[in-house]
């Protein structure tokens, strides 16, 4: 069975296309989050609050609510999707997620402690500082329980291990909470959200998911040759131990700057991954630039979704992301079953 | 020229002892042939010589150099390393695949260039793999998928080629094909090692065999010297026919001697 000489051309065409469409998509669905939401404000007053600086209510909606949402929506999803395929191609396994090394799962538990002492409500930003302390120290005790060698399995279980003990310890601050109402708080911010978030949050989280996603964009060229495996790789001039401590810095920064400041948001690493390998060839390095767009379309179309579905009392992103996540995952293991049979 | 030299090479994995004071020397232009009875150590011995494993003791040089003193991507320009029965982890097309040998010879960021376009092409030609080079990797029989790793190996053009069992699993014809390939490779002035199995086929290609026994190496030199019923006795523990076709060397074991090191645990 081997392609036509046409069809592969309009492969390697289709290839080509696919970062330009995504970034389209991006672009359309930045807007989306712009637009919508509970006061109408048309595309024109949208584009005057952003570039003129008036005061007016609808310019202070924009600038003040909703650019610093639709900001926010954008660099998350661009780096949970840019970490989950990254991580899926240095284990060379497509069920992995960012949330596997147990970054998303101590930066949870440094927010929660925020809340459980109180910090939380000293001051706005205590919450996302805490969650990237959290974040900090479970990538370090991640990097010196996986020990000095490269291997993918002892950085998996190392994960395992801290994901566990930080969600023990979560629950063991739920369990602790000095009233009924800062249980609730913390579980409502588990679950994962966009809302209320200001240009504080983004100023605070931006600068590490930058740094964090350009480490891991430079990762394209060792990923491609574990494609070959960790000898081949390492013979092809690739250091595995250099390449899983950039990579672990790398989520730490991006992802724990994530959670901190959106709560735990699930599936997004997962799928979009998933989804797009097969439309960049399966070449890990290719895969990372297009799930960086893959993941923001996707946490930005959630966001514009919980708004549309839920008015009023929001269904949380995480939740969202989870409910249609789930299934969609179950769908694409079925398939994979199929085509292994 | 002497392109590697192992000088008295000590190797352990874990607490036991793999190879103990082994030497070895590959020239340019040759094939040696390694040979010996399953764990005798001679993946663990192309391995350090590849620079995957640290050493107890003794010193491998390349083109002269040290080989810790290389830096990575030097030596991947210069060494290409076959693992035995390595396999594609992604679905990626045969000829992404075989790209992927370019990498010590390309630039970050940077597009395949025309020479490497070249290479490629010639590689995928030689391994007989050009005409499903879009069909995915994932896709392949297991002599496909050893010819297209084989096609990666050889797009990188190195001086040096180790190859492990390039040959297992393969029917006759492709046997012949990939071994006269490493010939070719050296007969360009590289240097190979492979190592392989079938006596035969060793004595056929290889121009010096070394065979690997208890830690070290038992024997060297031309496939009559290594080959003889004395040294098959003593290190593999088998009695084989001895004859010859068409100026060939034919070797085939025909019975367990007993006493041989076949399952010698260390």
């Amino acid at each position: 069975m081997t392609a036509t000489p046409l069809g592969r051309e309009r492969n390697r065409e289709g290839q080509r296309l696919v970062l330009p469409l995504l970034t389209l998509a991006v672009a359309v669905t930045f807007s989306a989050s712009l637009i919508v939401g509970p006061a109408a404000i048309g595309l024109p007053e949208i584009l005057n609050a952003i570039f003129s600086g008036e005061a007016d209510t609808a310019a202070l909606i924009i600038r003040e609510v909703r650019l610093p949402r639709a900001i926010l929506g954008l660099t998350i999803g661009a780096t949970l999707g840019l970490a989950g395929a990254a991580l899926q191609g240095l284990l060379r396994n497509p069920l992995a997620e960012p949330g596997l090394i147990g970054v998303s799962a101590s930066a949870a538990l440094g927010a929660v402690l925020t809340f459980y002492t109180g910090l939380a409500g000293l001051f706005a930003l205590a919450l996302p500082l805490g969650g990237m302390a959290g974040a900090c120290v479970g990538a370090a005790v991640v990097q010196g329980l996986a020990g000095r060698d490269g291997s993918p399995l002892t950085l998996i279980l190392a994960g395992i291990a801290v994901t566990s003990f930080a969600a023990a310890l979560t629950s063991l601050a739920l369990n602790l909470a000095p009233n009924p109402f800062a249980a609730l708080e913390i579980v409502f911010w588990l679950m994962g959200s966009l809302a209320d978030r200001s240009f504080d949050h983004v100023w605070l989280a931006a600068p590490f998911m930058a740094a964090g996603c350009l480490l891991l964009l430079t990762l394209g060229r060792p990923l491609d040759a574990l494609t070959l495996g960790e000898d081949a790789a390492q013979t092809l001039g690739f250091g595995l131990r250099s390449l899983r401590h950039r990579l672990v810095l790398g989520t730490a920064l991006s992802v724990g700057a994530a959670t901190s400041v959106a709560g735990a948001i699930g599936f997004v690493g997962l799928v979009v991954p998933h989804l797009l390998r097969p439309l960049v060839g399966h070449r890990p390095g290719a895969l990372l630039p297009a799930s960086a767009l893959g993941g923001a379309v996707l946490v930005l179309t959630a966001d514009v979704a919980v708004r549309v579905l839920s008015p009023g009392r929001e269904l949380k992103l995480g939740v969202l992301t989870a409910l249609v996540g789930a299934p969609f995952f179950l769908f694409l293991v079925l398939r994979l079953r199929r085509q292994l049979l | 020229m002497t392109l590697l030299r192992a000088h008295s090479v000590s190797v352990s994995l874990g607490d036991a002892p793999i190879l103990a004071g082994l030497d070895l020397g590959i020239a340019a232009g040759e094939v040696v042939g390694l040979i010996g009875p399953n764990g005798a150590g001679k993946t663990t011995l192309l391995r350090a010589m590849a620079g995957l494993l640290t050493l107890d003791g003794g010193e491998i040089r390349v083109q002269g150099r040290p080989l810790q003193k290389i830096g990575r991507n030097t030596l991947a320009r210069a060494l290409a390393y076959l693992p035995q029965g390595s396999d594609s982890h992604w679905a990626v097309s045969v000829e992404t695949l075989v790209m992927l040998g370019r990498l010590p010879h390309r630039d970050l960021w940077r597009a395949p260039s025309h020479a490497d376009r070249v290479a490629v092409g010639r590689a995928m030609e030689a391994c007989d793999v050009a005409e499903f080079k879009d069909r995915p990797t994932t896709h392949l029989s297991g002599g496909e998928r050893t010819r297209v790793l084989l096609a990666r190996a050889l797009a990188s053009e190195p001086r040096l080629l180790l190859a492990d069992e390039p040959v297992a699993g393969l029917d006759p014809g492709h046997q012949l094909d990939v071994m006269e390939k490493l010939r070719d490779l050296a007969r360009s002035g590289a240097g190979v090692v492979v190592v392989m199995h079938d006596l035969t086929l060793a004595a056929r290609f290889c121009d010096r065999l070394a065979l690997l026994h208890n830690k070290r190496i038992a024997a060297e030199g031309g496939p009559a010297v290594v080959l003889s019923p004395e040294t098959l006795a003593r290190c593999y523990g088998i009695r084989a026919y001895h004859g010859s076709a068409e100026g060939n060397t034919i070797v085939v074991p025909l019975e367990r001697t007993g006493a041989g090191a076949g399952h010698d645990p260390a």
